[in-house]
C-alpha cells in the first residue's frame, strides 16, 4: 500500500539548498529547546510564573470552551433527555434521602454541641466550623498517570490553591491550580500527592501517598509493629494544616511484613469514589484558611460565613 | 500544490478535533493505550506541508497544550518541537515508504517523544509504572494510516 503525498515546492536558492535549510532547522531546534527548558525551570522555581500562566489561561479560555464542547453537550443532552417518570422517581428518592440525612443531622447538632462543650473542658480551641460549596466535575485529565479533575468553580467563587475537596464518601484531593471560572484538583491517588492520616480506631499516624492507581494508597514508614489491621478506617489527621481533620480517606486493604525491612507495606483503598460521580464539595474551613489569614491583617478572617453554600 | 487557502482552516480544525478526541474519557482498561492524536496530526502536517508546519508552529502548539492541560510550561512544547524536528529531518524519506514502514517510523518517533515526556515528568517526582507509558506509541502507529487517510481525504475535498 502506497500513501500519496503532495508535491513539495522546492525553494529556489542559489546553492546547496538542502544543507542551509537543515542547518537553519538545527539552530531553530536548539534555540526553541533552550527556551522550553528555561520555561520549565522558571515554572518550577519562580512564583511570578503563576501570573504569566493565569494570563495565558485567560487568553486561551475560548479555546478551552471549544475543546470542552463535546463533553458539555453530552451532559446537556443526557440532562435534557430525561423522562418525566425518571425525574419523578429521582425526586422521590432524593426526598427520602433528605429525610434520612436530616434525621441524622438532628443528632449531629446535639453531638456537636456536646463535642464543643467537651473540648472547652479540655481547653482545646479547635473550631468545627466548615462550610462547603458544591462544584461540578467538568473534565478529567486524559493522562492515565496523573490523577486530576477539573471543577467548574474558580477564583471568582472564592476557590484558592490548596483547598481540600470532598466527595460524598470521603476526601478526594486538593485544589492545585485556580483559574477564574474553573480549577484543577489533584486527587489523593496521584503519585505526587501525600496526605497525613491516622487510624480511626487508635489514632496511629501515617502518611498516605498516591500510587497512580485509583484503587490504592500506600502508607509509608509504618513500623512493623504498628497496630494497623486490614479493614481499619484511615481518617485525615489535620496535620500539615491543609486538610481538615476527621474526614474518611481510605480503608486498609492489605498489610505485608517483610522480615528484612524496617517498615511494613500497607495498602489502603480510598473511600471516595475518585473515578466516578459528577459533584464534589469544596471545603472552606478555619484550618484550611490558615495561610491566607496569616497573610491578611488579623481580625478579618471570618469570610467563610459569606461563602455561598449549595449550588 | 503547497499553501492552498483551504489548508489553513483545515490545519486549525484538525488540531481542534485532535485535542477534543484526545480529551474524551476512556474506560480504565484501554486508557493506557490512548493514541497520541495531537502528535499524529502534527506529524501528518509536518510531512505533508513541511514549509507550513515547522518547528516554531509545533512549539507554539505544544505551549498551548501545556496551558490547556495545566502541565509545567514547556513540557509539551519541547516534546512537540522534538517531533517536528524529527519529521523535518525524515519527511523526504518518510514519503517514499510504504504504509507499514511509515507506521514503524511513527512508532519510533512517538516512542521517543513519550520517553522525553516521561523523562521531564520524572524530574517532577511523578513516577509511573515502568514501560506502560510507551504503549501509546504502539497504538499511535496502528492509527497512523487512519489519520493519514482522513486528513488526505479532507484535503482533497476542501482544496
Amino acid at each position: 500500500m502506497r500513501l500519496e503525498w503532495p508535491l513539495t515546492e522546492i525553494r529556489r536558492r542559489p546553492i546547496k539548498t538542502i544543507f542551509t535549510e537543515e542547518r537553519g532547522d538545527l539552530q531553530r531546534f536548539v534555540v526553541l529547546a533552550a527556551i522550553s527548558v528555561a520555561l520549565m525551570l522558571a515554572d518550577a522555581r519562580l512564583a511570578q510564573m503563576t501570573v504569566v500562566r493565569s494570563g495565558l489561561v485567560l487568553a486561551l479560555a475560548p479555546l478551552q470552551w471549544v475543546i470542552q464542547l463535546p463533553g458539555s453537550t453530552m451532559r446537556w443532552i443526557s440532562d435534557s433527555l430525561t423522562t418525566r417518570a425518571e425525574l419523578e422517581q429521582e425526586n422521590a428518592r432524593l426526598k427520602a434521602r433528605i429525610l434520612v440525612l436530616e434525621g441524622k443531622s438532628q443528632k449531629l447538632v446535639s453531638m456537636e454541641a456536646e463535642n464543643i462543650r467537651l473540648r472547652m473542658l479540655l481547653n482545646a480551641s479547635d473550631s468545627l466550623d466548615e462550610s462547603v460549596m458544591v462544584a461540578e466535575v467538568i473534565a478529567v485529565d486524559p493522562d492515565p498517570f496523573t490523577h486530576k479533575i477539573f471543577i467548574d468553580k474558580g477564583s471568582r467563587h472564592g476557590v484558592f490553591e490548596g483547598q481540600p475537596v470532598l466527595g460524598a464518601t470521603g476526601l478526594m484531593g486538593q485544589v492545585v491550580q485556580v483559574d477564574p471560572y474553573a480549577s484543577r484538583v489533584l486527587l489523593i491517588t496521584d503519585s505526587s500527592h501525600a496526605i497525613p492520616v491516622q487510624v480511626a480506631r487508635n489514632g496511629i499516624r501515617a502518611v498516605a501517598i498516591g500510587t497512580s492507581s485509583t484503587m490504592n494508597l500506600e502508607l509509608v514508614h509504618v513500623p512493623d509493629t504498628a497496630d494497623i489491621r486490614v479493614g481499619d478506617t484511615l481518617i485525615s489527621s489535620g496535620m500539615g494544616l491543609r486538610f481538615p481533620a476527621g474526614y474518611p480517606v481510605a480503608v486498609v486493604s492489605e498489610i505485608r511484613h517483610h522480615p528484612g525491612r524496617p517498615f511494613a507495606e500497607v495498602r489502603a483503598t480510598p473511600t471516595a469514589e475518585l473515578d466516578r460521580g459528577r459533584y464534589v464539595l469544596v471545603v472552606f474551613s478555619e484550618r484550611s484558611r490558615a495561610p491566607a489569614a496569616e497573610a491578611a491583617p488579623a481580625g478579618n478572617d471570618d469570610t467563610a460565613d459569606t461563602v455561598p453554600e449549595g449550588p | 500544490m503547497e499553501g492552498r487557502p483551504g489548508d489553513s482552516l483545515l490545519i486549525v480544525i484538525s488540531f481542534l478535533v485532535a485535542v477534543m478526541v484526545y480529551n474524551i474519557p476512556l474506560p480504565h482498561m484501554i486508557e493506557y493505550g490512548r493514541p497520541e492524536w495531537i502528535s499524529l496530526v502534527l506529524l501528518y502536517w509536518a510531512v505533508a506541508l513541511p514549509n507550513r508546519i515547522g518547528l516554531a508552529a509545533a512549539w507554539t502548539i505544544g505551549l498551548v497544550l501545556d496551558v490547556l492541560s495545566g502541565a509545567i510550561l514547556g513540557r509539551n512544547a519541547l516534546a512537540m518541537l522534538l517531533l517536528a524536528f524529527l519529521a523535518k529531518r525524515l519527511y523526504q524519506r518518510l514519503r517514499m515508504f510504504p504504509a507499514l514502514q511509515q507506521a514503524l517510523i511513527v512508532f519510533l518517533v512517538i516512542g521517543l517523544q513519550l520517553l522525553l515526556l516521561h523523562w521531564i515528568d520524572s524530574f517532577q517526582a511523578v513516577v509511573s509504572p515502568p514501560y506502560l507509558y510507551l504503549i501509546p506509541s504502539l497504538t499511535s502507529a496502528l492509527f497512523w494510516p487512519l489519520v493519514y487517510f482522513v486528513l488526505h481525504a479532507a484535503r482533497l475535498r476542501f482544496r
